[in-house]
């Protein structure tokens, strides 16, 4: 073994993090956690939707929804940048009539987040509800239960699991994001630099190998810890009926 | 009256229809799988809406399309089980019986309980029922919502003779005792013989 590559593992093995490092995973971890708070109720309602109704534009709004995971996310960022920008449309009324500015901010983030987790979090509960049999909800009905207690005793808990799984996979997504979220609120250390963007930050820097195996190493092990929680709902709400979330 | 139904509803190509006023306490509909006998059970507890005709058990109206009467499936108070039995796969025996609970039944839980003999059932999960178990169970969660009727589909399919036999005295009890019209769906005349005050045929069509 030569000398350079002792020393490079020796700097692997030094994993102590610095204050910088956690404000890093701490700004990762609550863009992430706001992001999948906010889409929850935004994603199960389109899920809802488009599991049981039937309206004229029903294709339309798949398409929509699903238009996060195919675009480049980079156009995202930039169409999030048009709407939510101090000059555009959505951007300066909540500006005017809030005074919240989500350009550069880590609330920006977990809007380019939570904008790229949506496709996957609504697919995941889709198949959950459409899981759900809703002759279940018709006996309940002759049983005197009103709409909302059959969805509330039947349907929402028989579909929880799967919920839940869209929730840790959008969790897994926003923590992964990237091109929507630095196109949008760029880096800034301590606002808007989360893990991949402190990740690419840091290869842009000679000699900061040892941080970005750091962040790639936690990075890695959150996403793999959610998207392991996340399959292993699905399995428990389909019992291996259904298609898999992974 | 027991029963004043005429009825009439196109699904597809099929034309399903039924007429008669009868004070029978139990009337059975039979005839062949698929003429539609479900779904006349389902107008009548409100599930599938009739295009044209009334519906009235023990002198309530639930459906009258010249009247524009149509009840709410909750309003209707119908205990209903299903050919398929439909308990909660995530509630605990205890957890279904208590579901459509409400006050004024005919049968306390107790008496209940003991009448359909499920008292030792309470803590198992539906999953773990046998046939004969989840129909007992299926039929007291019909009962305790306090029902003014009673629609059973096919209560006795799918079971071996013993669990029939041990269903049947059941819903002769129930028709005898309690005294809630039945509407009865069956394949099986015999069936329908010894359970029925009144045949009325459903032909294929």
């Amino acid at each position: 073994m030569t000398t350079e590559s002792i020393s490079l593992t020796q700097h692997d093995m030094n994993f102590s993090l610095t204050p910088d490092d956690w404000t890093v995973i701490s700004l990762s971890l609550k863009v992430s956690m706001v992001a999948v708070a906010a889409m929850l109720p935004i994603a199960f309602a389109l899920a809802w939707m488009l599991a049981r109704w039937r309206f004229p534009g029903k294709l339309l709004l798949d398409a929509l929804v699903h238009l996060p995971l195919v675009v480049p996310p980079v156009v995202t960022g930039w169409l999030l940048l048009i709407l939510f920008g101090i000059n555009g449309p959505v951007g300066r009324w909540l500006d005017q009539w809030f005074g919240v500015t989500l350009l550069f901010r880590w609330t920006g983030a977990a809007l380019a987040a939570a904008i790229m987790a949506m496709p996957l979090m609504v697919r995941a509960m889709r198949l959950s509800i459409e899981a759900v049999d809703r002759r279940l909800e018709q006996a309940a009905q002759t049983l005197g239960a009103s709409r909302l207690r059959s969805f509330l005793s039947i349907s929402l808990p028989l579909s929880l699991p799967g919920v839940l799984a869209g929730a840790m996979l959008g969790f897994a997504r926003s923590i992964g994001e990237f091109g929507a979220t630095i196109t949008f609120v760029s880096d800034i250390p301590g606002e808007t630099r989360t893990l991949p963007i402190a990740i690419y930050a840091a290869l842009q820097v000679p000699g900061a190998e040892t941080t970005v195996s750091r962040f790639a190493i936690i990075s890695v092990l959150l996403s793999l810890g959610a998207l392991l929680l996340s399959e292993l709902l699905a399995r428990r709400v389909t019992q291996g009926r259904m298609p898999h979330v992974l | 009256m027991s029963f004043d139904i005429a009825v009439r509803v196109r699904l597809g190509d099929r034309n399903i229809a039924l007429a008669c006023r009868s004070d029978a306490r139990l009337i059975a509909l039979i005839g062949p799988s698929g003429a539609g006998k479900t779904s006349i059970l389902n107008m009548v507890a409100g599930l599938l809406t009739p295009d044209d005709g009334h519906i009235a058990i023990g002198g309530r109206r639930l459906f009258d399309s010249k009247a524009g009467i149509d009840l709410p499936v909750a309003d209707r108070h119908a205990g209903y089980l299903f050919q398929d039995l439909r308990l909660f796969p995530h509630m605990r025996v205890e957890a279904n019986l208590r579901y459509g609970r409400r006050p004024g039944g005919r049968l306390s839980q107790e008496d209940m309980l003991a009448f359909l003999g499920i008292g030792h059932l309470l803590h198992r999960m539906p999953a773990s029922l046998s046939g004969g178990e989840a129909q007992r169970v299926a039929i007291g969660r019909a009962l305790l919502s306090a029902p003014r009727f009673l629609l059973m589909d096919e209560p006795l399919t799918g079971l071996d003779r013993e669990r029939r036999e041990e269903i049947l005295p059941l819903i002769e009890r129930l028709r005898d005792e309690i005294g809630l019209p039945i509407l009865y769906v069956t394949h099986d005349l015999r069936e329908a013989e010894r359970l029925a005050d009144l045949i009325v045929e459903i032909p294929d069509r």
